[in-house]
């Protein structure tokens, strides 16, 4: 039975300092019981000799320096596994929402899990199709991927991710995803519409979430992406299953570190961000994967909103550099009314070359898509000095690229909510357009495909 | 003597008790015995930065000196692996433990059971010095390991002898200055903190050929030089690291995965042992050394993680062998300083970095250059260094940039427009610098050609002038531009998508020889000066441009190396259908 310590000596914040305490370890969880019997919990921040700081995960509203019982539980923060766990909703701590039972566990881990080796990772390779021209044929998705979606207020990001959810699958495959889904501080409604969603769809019973809705509290989601990871690997690596993890949104996980690392007084970095937020998000993503001789796969697909919808801030900053990529959402082509409104130039996968090609989707895809990207920077370009000075300012090249953008964005990105294109629809799609500029300036594809493809109705 | 745990705060630990113990030591942490660093002294507390996860680590835990600092172990068996940052063997570590790494083990860097054959090239009763050359042993069917005398010895060999050993046998005994019997072994112990001493350090001439047009042609690298490619991200820092590492023409190449992604290093280990080397022909994994540390493996190792890559390094260019290291990216080891430097609660300098940034950044890259190796034989071996920096939102003002480039001479910038329009290498002419074109132009004059320089020169202008119409463009229109400058601009396109433009991807595109960029360059420029010359007779500048062998020079790039007698032909064949609308254009006068 844990020693109950009643030594509180200050509270700050989500922080609470307790001292005359023995054999505290780094990263232990804490029981910290109030006079009304209320248990909540928290995890050891900085073990002192003789002294501890707790972050507590819920407020510390009522907590007192009188009257408190704290317990060390001597092992870290864990998560309850077994099968049972599909089709279950938890809160941002894992205790069930759904008024069902708990989890008995067949395995407990700790959620903050081990990294992967570098030297057991497979290389994410299998293409996903999304039915998505602008993803397939742009910046193809790969199982194993981390890529997320950079979105901002009001755009379709939570649109965009449940019709992937709907509609990914493997080519020539009818096997179909499990889903983990992890909400983070979002609103009652866009949570429901998942909910809805998957619901609707037949995904729920394959569907595991963990929901910390916008009035839960703050320091609670630190620990949900982790219960979300960790459910994931284990369905992954333990029960063979292909996950698709979908996280939203990353920047209310960003601020929860921000509020503790400004309750403990640490050197701020940009933005008042802590110094360790790219290791700490990295420690997240770096979980998706794929590992050698393990059949099931992780492909993580994190919502982040774009304050501002600068990417030069550090969330997006920091998240860009450690996923593969980034669907980036633009509000420019939102208000033209073109969903999904992804802007592929700002938009990457850089898994995509492993995934395409001969054998994969097609061989010409890579040059295929090089040359829309190629011709569609033009063309923007063109329309961009078109509205300084007119069409009539530029060349005739110019004006076909002009036109060229114009369709790309309304025939190739638009496209319907429930519409699932073919990656060969996509493709088709993509020399159709290309048929409207002079052959002799497709300089990115090479000329036996050019050759082969060009002719082709 | 062991001390005790009083504080755990992440990867930071004090302990108190340790006596007698030096600044860097490596310690175990904890019951796990974890493995740490001493990285600060005060009275009897030491602060200990660990270079595994502390979770589950408490005050009063024992804490054990190990005596010696941080130190890499230099044998046969470094090349082909991946090491993580403190140089222990991830293969060895995946067999042993399974696909997710576990905390607290030790496994030795170097294979204790494999034989290997050793060849004496010393003889009894010769006397030797650090640095010269004891025997040599076939590690790769690309790479002859020398065995070295270490550095800090000198002496009589009483006994030494061929044959089979594995790296912990004797191959024989030094009787030093002082009388006292050595053992030599195949391999040997070098802390990485401590720079490896050479006898003389030379100015860089050689040019690096990396096979990438935009680098080898317009911001060429010595071997012995420094670079720095900061960029945003999405801007192919990571792509050009590797193509660096595929094809850079030295005989050893290190790369340092620093705080990036785990993907990244599973590619290196798919693709480098399919690839050929284009001089040797061999595998690239066999001249390949892989430092691991990915983003989330524990921070203090990655600090580490750069030291330990550049000390092999070191150790290869003492044998006499041109090396490239390249670290990606070193904005991740810069924040893993500050990190630990914020945990000690040490004054920050600019944007958190510890104010000591600067200089253990230039520590780093001044470990680069041509030398001649330590031995009697006056051997030249060199490191180079190509470092990637990922400042905040492509922010060139960023303390690791400003740093970093103060102490590199070459300056690849990229940018993000350019790799939103997939022109890649996204290497930036405009901003981009090489301090190196000077001496490298003399080694282009004797070996390629005597007008590249010049080509390259003209090349820039060009690029320069576009730069300044296109404002122009952007502000009164096209119509605005004579016949002459539109015809720079179309140059200058060419330029950028015809030579510049580089397609990783493409198994011809993918390396171009020095010749051949040599070719292509002149091919385009010698359209520009032909083209210039008919506009000057009253060609039609929109005929020159229909001109349907345009084509041919945007397909440069494809023509693989065994037909580049085709690029030499033409020139003929574009001088010919210039002359014919000029000679048009006399007629109808």
């Amino acid at each position: 039975m844990p020693k109950e310590y009643t030594s509180i000596s200050r509270i700050s914040g989500p922080l609470v300092f307790v001292e005359n305490v023995e054999n505290v370890k780094y990263g232990e969880l804490v029981e910290v019981k109030l006079s009304s019997g209320e248990i909540r919990q928290g995890q050891v921040l900085e073990a002192y000799e003789g002294a501890a700081l707790i972050q507590m995960f819920t407020s510390t509203q009522d907590l007192s320096l009188q009257g408190m019982r704290v317990k060390f539980l001597g092992h870290v923060l864990e998560i309850n596994l077994s099968p049972a766990i599909l089709g279950r909703t938890f809160d941002g701590l894992g205790r069930p929402r759904d008024g069902g039972p708990s989890i008995i566990p067949e395995k407990k881990r700790d959620i903050n899990g081990s990294p992967i080796n570098p030297y057991s990772r497979a290389y994410p390779s299998e293409f996903i199709q999304t039915g998505i021209s602008a993803i397939d044929g742009m910046n193809t998705l790969v199982r194993g991927q981390k890529l997320p979606i950079f979105s901002g207020a009001g755009l379709p990001h939570a649109t965009l991710a449940a019709q992937i959810a709907r509609q990914a699958r493997l080519l020539n495959e009818e096997e179909k995803f499990a889903v983990v889904f992890g909400a983070l501080g979002i609103t009652f409604e866009e949570a429901n519409f998942f909910i809805e969603e998957f619901r609707k769809t037949g995904a729920l019973e394959r569907s595991v979430l963990f929901i910390n809705l916008a009035d839960d509290p703050v320091i609670e989601r630190i620990a949900t992406p982790r219960f979300v990871l960790s459910c994931a690997e284990y369905l992954a690596f333990d029960l063979d299953m292909h996950v698709l993890v979908i996280i939203s949104d990353m920047t209310n996980y960003a601020e929860a570190l921000r509020e503790i690392s400004a309750a403990r007084k640490e050197i701020p970095g940009r933005r008042g961000y802590p110094g360790y937020l790219y290791t700490d998000l990295a420690t997240l993503y770096e979980r998706a994967g794929r590992i050698k001789g393990r059949k099931g796969s992780i492909t993580l697909i994190p919502i982040l909103t774009m304050p501002e919808d600068d990417r030069t801030h550090p969330i997006p900053d920091l998240t860009g550099y450690i996923t593969e990529g980034q669907i980036f959402l633009s509000r420019e082509l939102h208000r033209k009314g073109i969903y999904p409104p992804i802007d592929v130039l700002q938009s990457l996968s850089r898994l995509m070359r492993g995934g395409i090609g001969e054998g994969r989707t097609r061989k010409d895809h890579g040059d295929l898509s090089n040359q829309l990207y190629a011709g569609y920077s033009r063309g923007v370009e063109a329309r961009e000095l078109a509205v300084v000075l007119g069409e009539s300012a530029l060349t005739e090249e110019d004006i076909l690229f002009l036109r060229f953008a114009q369709e790309f964005e309304e025939k190739f990105i638009k496209q319907g909510e429930y519409e699932n294109r073919s990656i060969f629809e996509t493709l088709d799609l993509g020399w159709k357009l290309l048929r409207m500029l002079p052959k002799s300036s497709l300089k990115r594809i090479r000329p036996e495909y050019l050759e082969e493809f060009w002719g082709r109705e | 003597m062991k001390g005790k745990i009083i504080r755990v705060a992440g990867p930071l630990v004090i302990a108190k008790g340790l006596t007698n113990v030096k600044m860097y030591e490596m310690v175990r942490v904890g019951n796990l015995e974890l493995f740490g660093e001493i990285i600060g002294l005060d009275k009897d507390t030491a602060a200990i930065q660990v270079y595994e996860e502390t979770q589950g680590i408490g005050p009063g835990e024992p804490v054990y000196p190990l005596g010696e600092p941080l130190s890499v172990e230099l044998g046969p068996g470094i090349i082909g692996q991946i090491y993580d940052g403190i140089q222990r063997p991830l293969t060895q570590l995946a067999i042993k433990t399974g696909d997710f790494l576990s905390r607290g083990l030790s496994l030795p860097a170097l294979d204790r059971e494999k034989k290997w054959d050793f060849e004496a090239r010393v003889k009894k009763g010769e006397y030797v010095e650090g640095g010269d050359i004891l025997g040599v042993v076939p590690e790769t069917s690309a790479l002859e390991h020398r065995i070295l005398l270490p550095p800090n010895l000198k002496g009589k060999i009483l006994d030494i002898k061929s044959g089979s050993f594995t790296v912990e046998e004797t191959i024989g005994i030094l009787e030093d200055e002082k009388g006292n019997r050595v053992e030599l072994k195949l391999m040997h112990k070098w802390p990485v903190r401590y720079q490896r001493p050479v006898k003389e350090k030379r100015p860089p001439v050689i040019p690096l050929i990396t096979g990438q047009r935009v680098l080898d042609t317009f911001f060429p690298l010595v071997k012995g030089g420094t670079a720095c490619v900061p960029g945003p991200f999405g801007s192919g820092k990571t792509i050009i690291q590797h193509q660096l590492a595929k094809w850079a023409d030295t005989e050893v190449v290190v790369y340092i995965g620093c705080g990036e992604r785990g993907n990244e290093m599973t590619e290196v280990l798919i693709e480098f042992p399919e690839l050929k080397d284009p001089r040797t022909g061999k595998p690239l994994m066999e001249r390949t050394v892989l430092i691991a540390n990915t983003s989330n493996m524990p921070v203090a190792a990655r600090e580490a993680s750069v030291f330990t890559g550049i000390t092999i390094a070191e150790y290869f260019r003492d044998m006499g062998y041109h090396v490239s290291l390249m670290a990606d990216s070193t904005s991740r080891w810069a924040e893993a300083m500050r990190e630990i430097s914020g945990r000690l609660g040490e004054m920050p300098g600019e944007e958190g970095y510890p104010a000591y940034l600067a200089s253990r950044i230039a520590s780093f890259y001044e470990r680069a250059g041509l030398v001649y190796c330590l031995g009697r034989d006056k051997r030249i071996g060199s490191i180079s260094i190509i470092g990637a920096v990922s400042p905040p939102g492509g922010d060139l003002s960023d303390p690791v940039v400003q740093a970093t480039l103060r102490v590199t001479k070459v300056f690849w910038g990229l940018d993000a427009r350019l790799a939103f329009a997939r022109h890649f290498p996204a290497v930036d002419w405009l901003i981009s610098y090489s301090l190196y074109v000077e001496p490298v132009s003399e080694y282009w004059r004797e070996n390629i050609s005597e007008d590249l320089y010049e080509l390259r020169q003209i090349s820039m202008a060009i690029l320069q002038r576009e730069a300044e119409l296109q404002d122009i463009v952007r502000l009164v229109g096209m119509e605005a531009l004579s016949p002459h400058d539109r015809l720079i601009l179309e140059v200058a396109r060419s330029i950028r998508e015809d030579f510049l433009h580089q397609n990783a991807l493409h198994e011809v595109d993918t390396y171009t020889s020095p010749k051949k960029q040599y070719l292509m360059l002149r091919n385009i420029i010698n359209f520009y000066r032909k083209a210039s010359k008919a506009l000057d007779s009253g060609v039609d500048l929109e005929a020159i441009l229909k001109l349907p062998e345009r084509e041919k020079i945007s397909q440069m790039k494809y023509i693989p190396e065994k037909d580049i007698h085709k690029l030499e032909e033409l020139i003929y064949l574009i001088d010919r259908k210039l002359e014919e609308l000029r000679e048009g254009i006399k007629q109808y006068a």
